[in-house]
């Protein structure tokens, strides 16, 4: 004990020095504004970058959570694209043909229920009578390719009686010499893809690639793109072609249609029923 | 002899601060060189003094300083910077039993010896005073070169004051 004071008051200069000296310093940090800041500063920005080491550090143990919330973010936004365009809003759009002064109007609908796998396939809309369906309005796929007809109406659905069912009959040409026939799905048939055209008068000439359009003749609208020919000139026991022909439209991947309404079909209809059939 | 010492050092005091705040303190070339005339009053202490006293002068000296330049603890950390190297420079330099001189002043210990304490003590209060005032190290060049120029212009001072008041007798 007696040594260290001895020590201390031999080098007291500098043991009086340093007492002083942290006392001046701390003074100044303590009592200036900019002093203080720089030494907090300071000591924040070492603070701050040992948390942004842990924080590189954590983002990367965090990945999975993360991942998990930001894919389902993404289907929530998925979600609110689809009802944001969805077709509920869609109004009747309005095709004017000039020419045979035809009045269509399309409207469009998004299938709620679709079947393919059946012998006969039928599918839901989610349009009904309160938008102007009726029994028997032609449906067209969206791009190219026809669907079916409505068959039953309730208020706010509807069914279509699709192509693919054996009972679907649509009038159709061929576009090159608008020679008729009838589209048919066929019996023992299971190829979504595929369909075929039947009563071709025996003196038209088929060929590979052939582009089958409707003929108006219904309540499709002429001049739609049903499919092309594959398989031509198929001899049936009858005076009539029928040929193969791969359809525009996927039923498969279905997610929209348009619902055709033809002004004047309640007309045709009752005029049409004037005619007595064996007359 | 002793009260005489105090009051000549107490006038001294008062003089340099007077001049330092009032003067010195509205003079400065372009921000770079500040004279700092008041560490004279530490340089002229007599030999005699107490280290706790020195220090406590040297403290006391430089807050009056920060509450006339509004840095507190700036100056009177520099001061005991400057007590410091004081101390050293003549426990080093002088035979601590030799010395008969009152003060170490520039007529009493010659102009080779009192230009070398002058210039060690200044620059260390002048380095000290400025990084503290600047309080980082990025602008470390233009801090050394204020403490230079700063050194300069005090040393000058120092040397007119000692000169005016320079007695051949004692020598």
């Amino acid at each position: 004990m007696r040594n260290l004071w001895i020590f201390v008051s031999r080098y007291n200069a500098f043991f009086l020095f340093f007492v002083f000296f942290t006392i001046g310093i701390y003074l100044t940090v303590k009592n200036n504004a900019y002093q203080r800041s720089v030494t907090l500063n300071s000591s924040n920005e070492i603070v701050g970058t040992a948390y942004e080491r842990l924080n590189i550090f954590k983002r990367y143990l965090n990945l999975g959570m993360v991942n998990d919330s930001l894919a389902a973010e993404n289907a929530k936004l998925k979600t609110q694209l689809l009802t944001l365009t969805t077709v509920d809003t869609a109004k009747d759009v309005k095709v004017i043909d000039t020419v045979t002064n035809q009045e269509y109007t399309y409207l469009a609908a998004k299938v709620v229920k679709n079947s393919i796998t059946l012998r006969n396939n039928i599918m839901t809309i989610n349009k009904g009578s309160v938008d102007g369906i009726k029994n028997g309005m032609a449906v067209i796929a969206p791009q190219r390719g026809v669907v079916g007809f409505i068959r039953d109406v309730s208020e706010h659905l509807a069914t279509i009686q699709s192509l693919l069912h054996k009972d679907t009959k649509i009038s159709v040409t061929l576009k090159k010499n608008n020679a008729l026939g009838s589209l048919v799905w066929g019996d023992g048939n299971f190829d979504i893809k595929k369909a075929f055209v039947k009563e071709v008068p025996n003196h038209i000439k088929m060929y590979v690639g052939d582009t089958i359009i409707t003929s108006g003749y219904g309540s499709f609208p002429a001049g739609i793109l049903v499919g092309r020919i594959v398989k031509p000139n198929v001899a049936t026991n009858d005076n009539f072609l029928s040929g193969e022909l791969n359809l525009f439209t996927d039923f498969g991947t279905l997610q929209y249609v348009y619902v055709v309404k033809y002004k004047k079909a309640e007309e045709q209809k009752a005029l049409e029923s004037l005619v007595k059939p064996n007359e | 002899m002793n009260s005489r010492i105090i009051i000549i050092n107490t006038i001294r005091w008062f003089l340099l601060l007077f001049v330092q705040v009032f003067l010195l303190k509205n003079m400065g070339f372009y921000d770079l060189s500040t004279p700092f005339i008041y560490v004279l009053f530490l340089l002229l202490l007599p030999f005699g003094i107490p280290n706790i006293l020195l220090y406590l002068l040297a403290f006391g000296t430089g807050l009056t300083l920060d509450a006339f330049y509004d840095t507190m603890g700036v100056h009177a950390t520099a001061c005991v910077v400057l007590a410091f190297v004081r101390i050293s420079f003549i426990s080093i330099s002088l035979n601590r039993d030799a010395i008969d001189d009152p003060e170490p002043s520039l007529s009493y210990m010659g102009f080779q010896w009192f230009s070398l304490y002058a210039f060690l003590c200044v620059i260390a209060h002048h380095i000290v005073l400025f990084f503290l005032e600047t309080f980082k190290l990025t602008e470390i060049g233009y801090t050394l070169m204020r403490c230079g120029l700063s050194c300069i212009f005090t040393l000058l001072i120092i040397f007119l004051v000692e000169f005016i008041f320079y007695k051949r007798t004692s020598r």
